[in-house]
């Protein structure tokens, strides 16, 4: 056991280290078989926009906090999407228990954005999701350019200029 | 043999990279991952009876994980250490220890992809697999072995695994648990057949098989018999052993049909006889049904569930039994809904996995805006029912006469019958309305009737139904862009159990970074007069980007945190904690 530590911690931050100078994107986004909103596999790599920016959130039924912004980001949506081209995708991580409440809610309120079914985690494991909501922007060639966890009343702000930060290919932070 | 090891991984661990970097695709290498410290310091608080003795002297409670995951190409490794030191109270003291619970290697080309080491994996809605993790709740069945999926064609997917599950820190010895198989196929019609490319119906279909292997301990079972000789009433007991079977398999059959707004789920499974402790040792097969059906467009969706389940308890150990449930080879989730104020969820239903009827309906409606109910920006109705009820058993014509039914068949029923006892039935109607651009008030109510003698001590009556009314007022007032204050205001009214609550919470948030706020819950309806308690908390948090810190001082009641269905008690504490979160 200790030694696959060993050998994971060596060869990670070996890597990490010959890394760091290469790119100022987090990581590329990764690939997975998860589910579309009505139960069909979805391959992540099928997660695009046209070569704009994404903004991906993970998020629960169960989880008011991300209710609460996926109410607000669906109140300026249209707006964002007119002014930057942004495509928001929603990713519930609801299990068996609530993962097929997952389409009549989203309809139910009325959100216009993607959603996609993650109910046994692969996804949030393989993005170092903890707690929902967990926010990622995604620049046009698909790499997580920014990410936030939690969610404060007003946080779509920062969102959208994070996004306007990229489409102007300005630093971010 | 050691020394060998070391030196063979420190080999690995060098070469490795270069060969990543000789590939010439650095670009992709990256490591990422995630770390949470949750850290608890204990004070006596004599109103709760709280002391020194009563913690053990274990005034300090920490549980916290890092993962690490690393991926080149199509190259993924991943780890998870975890630390319990010494675990925080409401979780099993079996965890306390450090160490490295999790850790896989996976590779994909395009239709193939194989993990070795730990994996979770689920068939279907998981009625007969499923492995998964929750850190909140402290349960992780993550299966250790080989995890395989090939797609040979776009829209067939191959799944097949073996392992054993984790049990706490214990490692895996013949005979402590089980070995875990299964595979899985779904087969997406319209991909598989071109006529059916753009049909406007969409169907998959599934089915899987899981076969749990186990060296069974010896397990004895005693019949009393009666007979009457010569005008005199002999009793008899004779004792046998039982033959439990090695091998225990399962299987399952879904489809999922969508047209338009319409969704169709179906999923049945069986399983075969599995004397085990949570049935009492009986030799009845188990099945399920779970279903769903919802409508949805724009503005409206409608749901209605139903499950039905009888004696499915699985798991790779058959004398594994109690909380935390642990080698769960299946997951049998709860049908009711999981709500987001803490009144309502203060009773909440936790799976009858020796066999319960499940019903829910939901209705999502927002009155249009611009209309008189609706106001300025629509508002949006949400109505909730969920019931979960006994299923009929009928007692068997050859029953023993006194004793307990190990050794049996059990009993008798008949398949989607109902019983009569009622275990939880919830309704509540949620109203949420953004009034203008400064306010939104959610107004909610709920009924519940919660059988706490089934639910919480598996007796099986209806002599202690909780009955509860909840209202909940959450208001949010935006002062500023990035400036808000929400208060919530509850009531919980019940004659039984601990009457009645009321709780308040304000918070002030300043976007994107800082949160303040105070809560207080106050069991005023409590018939123990020293337990009408305030359960009093400050807190307040701080987050940049990724990394959250957060610190709460006061006491905490003691409840049932549930998720999915399975639940952990936590008893009541004084104290502060600390939590820090943080993905990079």
């Amino acid at each position: 056991m200790k030694n696959i530590l060993v050998l994971l911690f060596l060869t990670g931050s070996t890597t990490f280290l010959m890394s760091q100078n290469e790119t100022k994107t987090l990581f590329k986004l990764p690939e997975v078989t998860i589910q579309s909103i009505d139960g069909k596999s979805f391959n992540t790599k099928n997660i695009e926009n046209e070569g704009k920016p994404v903004i991906l959130t993970f998020w629960a039924t169960w989880c008011k906090p991300c209710l609460r912004e996926h109410d607000a980001i669906s109140e300026y949506y249209a707006e964002w999407a007119e002014e930057t081209g942004v495509k928001v995708y929603a990713i519930s991580i609801d299990d068996a228990r609530s993962s097929r409440r997952v389409m009549p809610t989203v309809n139910g309120k009325g959100w216009e954005f993607e959603v996609l079914l993650d109910p046994n985690g692969e996804f949030k494991r393989l993005m170092n999701v903890n707690i929902p909501p967990h926010v990622f922007v995604l620049n046009e060639k698909r790499e997580v350019v920014w990410q936030h966890i939690g969610y404060l009343d007003g946080d779509e702000m920062k969102y959208i200029e994070v996004v306007e930060k990229v489409l102007a290919g300005e630093n971010i932070n | 043999m050691k020394k060998t090891a070391i030196v063979l991984s420190f080999l690995f661990a060098l070469i490795i990279p270069s060969f990543i970097f000789s590939q010439g695709i650095p670009d992709n290498a990256k490591v990422t991952g995630n770390v949470q410290i949750d850290a608890q310091y204990y004070t006596e608080d004599t109103k709760l009876g709280i002391t020194d003795s009563t913690l053990n002297y274990r005034k300090f409670g920490m549980n916290s994980f890092a993962n690490l995951l690393y991926t080149a190409g199509n190259f993924t490794a991943g780890m998870r250490m975890e630390a319990f030191l010494n675990p925080m109270l409401g979780f099993d003291q079996r965890y306390e220890g450090v160490g490295i619970p999790y850790w896989f290697a996976g590779y994909k080309t395009g239709t193939f992809q194989l993990t070795a080491g730990h994996f979770y994996e689920q068939f279907g809605s998981g009625l007969i697999l499923r492995s998964w993790e929750n850190w909140m709740l402290g349960y992780d069945n993550s299966i250790y072995g080989l995890n395989a999926k090939f797609s040979p064609v776009s829209g067939i997917t191959l799944k097949g695994l073996v392992g054993v599950q984790r049990y706490f820190w214990q490692p895996y010895e013949e005979g402590n648990r089980g070995i875990v198989k299964g595979f899985d196929g779904e087969f997406d019609l319209n991909q598989i057949f071109p006529a059916l490319t753009d049909a406007s119906t969409r169907i998959s279909l599934g089915g899987s098989f899981v076969s749990k292997y186990e060296k069974v301990p010896t397990l004895s079972y005693v019949i009393d018999s009666a007979y009457l000789i010569d005008s005199i009433n002999w009793n008899q007991q004779s004792t046998y052993e039982m033959n439990l079977p090695y091998n225990v398999g399962s299987w399952a059959a879904r489809a999922n049909l969508s047209n338009g707004g319409f969704n169709f789920y179906a999923e049945y499974a069986e399983k075969a006889n599995d004397p085990n402790a949570t049935n009492n040792y009986i030799f009845r097969k188990g099945s399920a049904l779970y279903s769903s059906l919802s409508y949805s467009t724009k503005g409206l969706g409608i749901f209605l569930s139903t499950k039905w389940i009888d004696n499915m308890s699985y798991k790779s150990k058959l004398t594994e039994s109690g909380n935390p449930p642990m080698l769960d080879i299946n997951y049998l989730p709860a049908i009711s809904k999981e709500h987001t104020y803490s009144l309502a969820s203060l009773y909440p239903y936790a799976t009858q996995p020796n066999g319960e009827f499940g019903f829910q309906g939901q209705i999502d409606y927002k009155l249009p805006k611009e209309t008189l109910i609706g106001g300025k920006y629509g508002t949006l109705l949400t109505v909730n029912y969920s019931l979960a009820k006994s299923i009929e058993k009928d007692t068997l014509p050859d029953s023993p006469i006194t004793g307990s039914l190990a050794g049996t068949q059990g009993y008798e029923t008949s398949f989607l019958s109902v019983g009569d006892l009622t275990y939880y039935r919830d309704l509540s109607v949620l109203a949420d309305r953004k009034i203008n651009n400064k306010w939104k008030l959610l107004l909610g109510y709920y009924n519940q009737r919660y059988n706490k003698n089934v639910i919480e001590d598996n007796i099986y009556n209806e002599d202690h139904i909780v009955k509860t009314n909840i209202a909940v007022l959450d208001l949010t007032y935006k002062i500023t862009r990035k400036n808000s204050l929400r208060m919530e205001l509850q009531g919980l009214w019940s004659k039984e159990d601990k009457g009645d609550w009321g709780a308040l919470l304000v918070e002030y948030n300043v976007s994107p970074k800082w949160f303040f706020s105070l809560q207080d819950e106050y069991n005023y309806g409590n018939p123990a007069q020293e337990m009408q308690i305030h359960y009093f908390n400050m807190a307040f948090g701080y987050t940049q980007n990724t990394t959250r810190f957060s610190v709460r001082y006061g006491r905490q009641r003691e409840g049932l945190v549930c998720i999915g269905g399975v639940c952990r008690y936590v008893p009541a504490s004084t104290g502060l904690t600390l939590t820090i979160t943080s993905s990079f």
